[in-house]
C-alpha cells in the first residue's frame, strides 16, 4: 500500500477542481496555481522513478479493497516512466500558453489540469475498465482543449476527432464486455493470470476481444489506417495544446505494450504474438505514411503533425520487434520524440506570429524578427526528428536497428526506417530552407517580436532532448531495467494479487 | 432471451454503424446514440441473463445476478449521456459556424 502511488492522480485532479473555483480569481493565481501543481508532478514522478527503479513495485488499493475485488493503482518503472516523461511536456506546453494563449477562451487551466489527470490515471490503473474511465476522461478535457480559441476549421477538427473517438469507446467497452462475460475480471493482472488457462472453448471470443482491444489502442495511438484523424486535430489545436497532445498517441502505444508484455506473453500461449504480427507491418506502413505526409504537407503545423504520426510508427516498430533490447529502445526513444513533436508545434506558433497573415504556410514571407535565432532552433529540431547524428534521434534509431538484426524481417525494418528517415530530412531542409532562407517582402504581412523570453518552453523542450543526447548511456540503463520489468510479468501479477 | 437480446445488440449495432457513416452531423449524432445503447446492453449481458434473481448476494439457494455489469452499465451510461450531450452541441456549434451541417464541412452534396 502506497500513497505514493495515487499522489500524481489526485494532484491534478484537486488542482483541476480549485482552478474551476478560482475562475473568477486573477490570472496570476490561475497560472501559479497551474503551474505549480505541474512542478508537484514532475517532482512526484521523479520521487516515483526513484522509488521503483531497484524493482519495487508500488500498490494502492483504492478503499483498501484487496485486488482483483477493488481497484489498484500500480506504479512499475514503466508507469513512472511515462508520468515524468508527462510531467515535464507538461510544464513546458503549460509555460507556452501562460504566455497569452490561456486567455483566447475558458477554462483553459481547469482542462488541462484535467487532461494531466486522465493521462496519469491512465498510466497508473491496473484495471482495465478504469483505463477505460481515464481514457474517456483524458478524452473529455482533450475535446474542451482542441476547440481552444475557436474558430470554424478548429471547430470541424474537433467534431471529427469527437466523433471517431467515441466509436473507439465503444469499442473499447466491447471488449471489456467480452472479456468481463468470459473471464469474470478486470484487474489486468487477475486477467493476465486467466488467460494463460483460457479453455479451448472460449479461445475464439477471447482472442477477438484481444484483438478489438488492439483496434481501440491503435485508433489513439493513431496506427496506419487509423491515423487520418490526427494530423487535422493536432495541425489545427492551438500550439500548447498540440504540443500536450505529442503524448496522447504514446498513452496508445503504451497500452499496446503493457497489455502485449503482461497479458499475451508466453504465459499465455493461446495468445502468443496476436499483437506482434499486426503491429510491425502496420508501424513500418504508419512510419511511411507519416513521412510522406510530412513530405506533402502544406503548413509547418501540419508537418508537425504527419511527423508525430511518424514518430508512433517508430516507436510501435520498437515494440511490435519485442525483445528486451528492441522494447527499451523504443522507450528510449518515446521522451525524444515526444519533446522534439512538442518542440517543433511550439516553435511552428512562434514562427506562425512572426509572419503575420501568411501564418505557417510554406510561402515565402519577409525575414521574421531574431530569426537566427529562430532557425536555429528549428535546425536542432529538425535534427532530432529526422533522426541524424549527434543527437538522440539518431541514438534511438541506432538501437531500434541494433535490436531489429535479431529479428527474421529485419531487412524491411533497415530498409524502411533508414529510408523514411531520408524521407523526412527532405521534408524538413525542404520547410526549413522555405521559412528561413527564401525571405521575401509581402505587402501588408507584418511581423510581430519573437524574443528569448517567448521562445523559452521551446529552448526548454530542446534542452530536455540534448539532456537524453548527453546521459544516453544513464537512460539506455533505465528504460533497459523498464523492459526487464516488463518481460517478467510474473513480478507484476505477484505484486498485485499477493503471494497467494 | 439470450437470442432476443443478441439479436437486438446485433440490430442497434448496425444500424448505429450505418447511420455513423452518414455525411449529416444529425445522423452521426443519432448513431453514436444507438451504438451507445447496443454497448450498454451488450455490457449488461456480459454479466449472464438471469431473471427473478436478487440483484446483490441474497440467502436464498437460488443464487444472485451479477451486480458488477450493473455497475460498469451505469458508468458507461453516464459517460455516454455527457458525451452525447457534449457532440450534439458540438454538432450545432459546426451548423452555425460553417453554415452546413455536412460533416465534412462543405455543403452542396448529399
Amino acid at each position: 500500500m502506497s500513497d505514493l502511488a495515487i499522489a500524481p492522480v489526485l494532484v491534478p485532479l484537486l488542482a483541476g477542481v480549485l482552478l474551476l473555483l478560482l475562475r473568477k480569481g486573477t490570472l496570476r493565481w490561475r497560472r501559479g496555481l497551474g503551474l505549480l501543481s505541474v512542478v508537484v508532478q514532475v517532482l512526484l514522478a521523479l520521487a516515483l522513478l526513484d522509488a521503483t527503479l531497484d524493482g519495487a513495485i508500488l500498490i494502492h488499493a483504492l478503499g483498501n479493497w484487496p485486488a482483483p475485488f477493488g481497484i489498484i493503482l500500480v506504479a512499475d518503472r514503466l508507469a513512472a516512466w511515462m508520468l515524468l516523461i508527462t510531467a515535464l511536456l507538461a510544464l513546458f506546453a503549460l509555460w507556452h500558453a501562460c504566455q497569452g494563449l490561456d486567455v483566447q477562451g475558458r477554462h483553459f487551466h481547469v482542462l488541462f489540469q484535467l487532461q494531466l489527470f486522465g493521462l496519469n490515471g491512465a498510466f497508473l490503473t491496473g484495471d482495465l475498465f478504469n483505463l477505460f474511465v481515464f481514457f474517456e476522461v483524458l478524452l473529455l478535457a482533450s475535446y474542451g482543449l482542441v476547440l481552444h480559441g475557436g474558430g470554424p476549421a478548429r471547430t470541424l477538427a474537433g467534431l471529427h476527432y469527437v466523433v471517431i473517438n467515441l466509436a473507439g469507446s465503444a469499442l473499447f467497452l466491447i471488449a471489456a464486455g467480452l472479456f468481463y462475460g468470459l473471464f469474470g475480471t478486470l484487474n489486468l493482472a487477475h486477467l493476465a493470470l486467466l488467460m494463460a488457462q483460457t479453455p479451448e472453448a472460449n479461445l475464439g471470443p477471447a482472442r477477438t476481444a484481444v484483438l478489438l482491444l488492439f483496434g481501440v489502442f491503435a485508433l489513439k495511438a493513431a496506427l496506419l489506417p487509423l491515423h487520418l484523424w490526427l494530423p487535422a486535430t493536432y495541425g489545427r489545436a492551438s500550439a500548447p495544446v498540440a504540443a500536450l497532445f505529442a503524448i496522447m498517441t504514446k498513452v496508445g502505444a503504451y497500452a499496446i505494450l503493457r497489455v502485449a508484455t503482461l497479458m499475451l506473453g508466453d504465459a499465455a500461449p493461446g495468445f502468443a504474438g496476436l499483437y506482434q504480427d499486426w503491429l510491425l507491418p502496420l508501424a513500418l506502413a504508419t512510419l511511411v505514411a507519416g513521412m510522406v505526409g510530412a513530405l506533402g504537407a502544406r503548413r509547418l503545423t501540419d508537418q508537425a503533425a504527419y511527423l508525430v504520426i511518424a514518430s508512433v510508427g517508430t516507436l510501435l516498430i520498437a515494440f511490435g520487434l519485442g525483445g528486451r533490447d528492441a522494447i527499451a529502445a523504443g522507450l528510449y526513444y518515446l521522451p525524444h520524440s515526444t519533446f522534439a513533436a512538442a518542440a517543433l508545434f511550439l516553435l511552428s506558433d512562434r514562427i506562425a506570429q512572426g509572419r503575420g497573415a501568411l501564418g505557417d504556410r510554406f510561402e515565402p514571407a519577409p525575414d521574421i524578427p531574431a530569426a537566427p535565432l529562430v532557425g536555429a532552433l528549428f535546425f536542432l529540431c529538425a535534427v532530432l526528428l529526422a533522426g541524424l547524428p549527434p543527437l538522440s534521434g539518431f541514438i534511438g534509431k541506432f538501437l531500434l536497428l541494433r535490436a531489429a538484426l535479431a529479428h527474421p524481417a529485419w531487412p524491411w525494418v533497415l530498409g524502411i526506417v533508414l529510408t523514411s528517415g531520408l524521407l523526412g530530412i527532405l521534408a524538413l531542409a525542404r520547410s526549413g530552407s522555405l521559412l528561413f532562407f527564401r525571405a521575401a517582402a509581402v505587402p501588408g504581412v507584418a511581423a510581430v517580436g519573437a524574443g528569448p523570453v517567448t521562445l523559452g518552453p521551446a529552448i526548454g523542450l530542446l534542452m530536455l532532448a540534448l539532456l537524453l543526447t548527453f546521459g544516453a548511456g544513464t537512460w539506455l540503463e533505465v528504460t533497459t531495467a523498464i523492459a526487464d520489468q516488463l518481460l517478467e510479468p510474473g513480478l507484476y501479477i505477484q505484486a498485485v494479487l499477493g503471494e497467494g | 432471451m439470450e437470442a432476443i437480446i443478441s439479436l437486438l445488440v446485433g440490430v442497434l449495432t448496425s444500424c448505429g454503424v450505418y447511420l455513423l457513416l452518414r455525411a449529416q452531423t444529425f445522423s452521426v449524432v443519432l448513431g453514436l446514440t444507438l451504438l451507445s445503447y447496443a454497448v450498454n446492453l451488450f455490457l449488461f449481458a456480459s454479466g449472464r441473463l438471469v431473471v427473478g434473481r436478487p440483484p446483490v448476494i441474497g440467502l436464498g439457494p437460488s443464487g444472485y445476478a451479477d451486480p458488477l455489469p450493473q455497475a460498469l452499465v451505469l458508468t458507461a451510461i453516464v459517460i455516454g449521456f455527457a458525451m452525447t450531450a457534449f457532440v450534439i452541441l458540438l454538432a450545432l456549434k459546426t451548423r452555425a459556424e460553417l453554415g452546413t451541417d455536412q460533416v465534412d464541412g462543405e455543403a452542396g452534396h448529399e
